[in-house]
């Protein structure tokens, strides 16, 4: 008997979100290589890009469309998702390791009893689930792990996997809910100005206790705005109160793997490290040439961030008008 | 009402993680133990709900070894009521901690639980959430700021790039995110009472695991790369191996 998978779609502001379209790829994969049945579900109301996912190598997408269902809701996202897996003998389910699939994933894990393995940055499908390696302690170790009893649910981790372009035909089909539970829902989205979410962004620019306090991160932002890139923080910065806990970077914050990572005044503590060093360009600007963080950095410079970072914002200002 | 904190034992976060010679487990030798960071926003949280109700009963609880006392005496010393451990010796999957976890907190008869969103050692986020399946009870995870007014519970969890504003109702479970409080400091007095507070000890049988744990490996260390030197010069020529070397500008 064929085997089904269910990708688990994101959507924000009616867009389905690129991580998403990593997940599809993955899944696509599968689909080819394992000759399992895949099938894409989304939720929500207006979805502009859902044809997307068809670029992605899924064809089947499920859109359960209503108005009540713009904005997450824990209690009926999950009742419709249960609903179909039950309905559709799923054996297999895929999210991204996102505040949606984090939040969505051990639900569904519990309920159906299927095992869950969460933030992977390797999947394969074997006959009895799925089969992962997932970082642990931050990434200071990488655990292999499987999962027990033929199904599986796995969240896969942003920006490890590519989103591959693979144009198959779409086939949309949209669906009413059953039944919509707001016991637990989202009344509004406050969003943080407009900036890039560490988790999220491709180029990170972080500041740390050599920043020497809140009114000299403007250096750092100039630089982030340049390069298109996300603010990110050390924690000694975030426990000074200079910058939002929802910037920091590493053990007790966001673990992040982006292109590249620009470490400003940051000495590169373990459990800093722990929380960046798999990013795959790492460039450190530190004073202190001792510093811990020249153990991981590919390119550093030891001046005064100071004088070196208007500089950078020049160079890089200089570049962008020659290409 | 009665209140429950599930709490973990963890390695502290400065530790180096090193494996034992069969590489299927950590080689805890010299590492210091600490109460989960993200447990600390949990209790700190439930013990504000105790400062402003009375009647209320703050239980700490943690499956795991016996050293796992260490940690649950550190949150009485804040100011909780009374501590359980649930002995458990085995590499239990979150599934099966959830359960031991709520049967427990059903035992207790809580009506709020806070958990604190993971745990830093094996970093999954499913705990809290898992309970909060099995006894059928709403949950927020990722919460950065809460209120609780009658049975109405309002509160903001963290996303990417921004917050959601949250409506639900008690039962709850409740998944702490740092920036949810400032949790206190433990007082002498504090410390003095946890002594001699007894932590009751229970043992629980949870359902057959669905994951199994296989071997472990320590990524390999980056090498050093270059320092370019420390004036402009530097900068130009790190733009020009960004673009040229990494391809990333």
């Amino acid at each position: 008997m064929i085997r089904k998978l269910l990708v688990v779609l994101e959507q924000r502001d009616s867009r389905i979100k690129k991580t998403s379209f990593e997940v599809c790829s993955i899944a696509a994969k599968f689909a080819a290589k394992n000759k399992v049945e895949v099938v894409a579900i989304a939720i929500g109301d207006e979805i502009t890009n859902l044809s997307a996912v068809s670029d992605y190598g899924i064809s089947s997408i499920i859109h359960v469309k209503h108005a009540g269902l713009a904005l997450y809701s824990s209690s009926a996202y999950k009742k419709i998702i249960l609903n179909y897996i039950n309905k559709n003998a799923i054996d297999y389910i895929l999210l991204t390791n996102t505040a949606f699939g984090r939040d969505i994933a051990p639900r569904i894990a519990a309920r159906l009893r299927f095992g869950l393995l969460s933030d992977c940055i390797s999947l394969e499908i074997t006959p009895t689930g799925f089969k992962a390696a997932r970082p642990i302690y931050s990434g200071k170790a990488i655990q292999e792990i499987e999962t027990i009893g033929n199904k599986g649910i796995a969240t896969i981790r942003a920006n490890v996997f590519p989103a591959a372009i693979q144009s198959v035909s779409a086939n949309i089909m949209v669906q009413k809910p059953e039944l919509i539970d707001l016991s637990n829902r989202t009344v509004e989205i406050i969003k943080s100005d407009g900036k890039i979410d560490v988790s999220e962004a491709d180029i990170i620019i972080s500041g740390g206790r050599g920043m020497k306090g809140p009114e000299n991160f403007h250096l750092i932002e100039d630089v982030a705005a340049i390069l298109g890139g996300a603010l990110g923080a050390s924690r000694a910065a975030v426990d000074a109160g200079w910058r939002s806990h929802s910037e920091q970077i590493g053990q007790t914050g966001k673990t992040v793997s982006p292109s590249l990572y620009i470490a400003c005044g940051i000495s590169g503590s373990v459990q800093h490290l722990a929380g960046m060093s798999t990013s795959k360009y790492i460039v450190a600007i530190n004073k202190d040439k001792d510093a811990p963080i020249f153990s991981v950095a590919d390119y550093g410079i030891t001046g005064d961030l100071f004088e070196i970072l208007p500089v950078l914002t020049d160079e890089i200002k200089k570049l962008n008008n020659r290409f | 009402m009665n209140i429950a904190v599930c709490v973990n034992h963890v390695p502290d976060t400065a530790s180096k993680i090193k494996l034992d010679s069969s590489n299927t487990s950590i080689d805890y030798t010299g590492v210091s133990w600490i109460l989960n960071p993200f447990d600390e926003f949990a209790i700190e949280e439930a013990l504000r709900f105790k400062d402003n109700s009375s009647g209320t009963v703050v239980y700490i609880l943690s499956a795991g070894k016996d050293e796992a006392k260490e940690t649950i005496r550190r949150a009485l010393s804040m100011g909780a009521d009374e501590g359980i451990l649930i002995k458990n010796d085995l590499a239990l999957d979150s599934l099966s901690i959830s359960e031991l976890l709520a049967m427990q907190i059903k035992e207790l008869n809580c009506e709020v639980v806070f958990c604190g969103k993971q745990s830093v050692d094996y970093d999954n986020t499913s705990i809290g959430l898992m309970i909060a399946e099995i006894i059928d009870y709403n949950a927020i995870s990722d919460c950065v700021t809460l209120s609780i007014e009658g049975s109405t519970v309002k509160a903001e969890r963290e996303i990417e790039g921004g917050r959601e504003i949250i409506e639900t109702s008690l039962p709850l479970v409740v998944t702490a995110q740092k920036g949810l409080n400032v949790p206190r400091y433990a007082s002498l007095k504090g410390i003095i009472a946890a002594k001699k507070k007894n932590i009751k000890e229970v043992t629980l049988t949870s359902s057959t695991s669905t994951v199994k744990y296989n071997s472990l490996s320590i990524p390999n260390a980056k090498n050093p790369g270059r320092v370019l030197g420390s004036d402009s010069g530097a900068v130009r020529e790190l733009v020009r191996l960004l673009r040229e070397e990494a391809k990333v500008l």
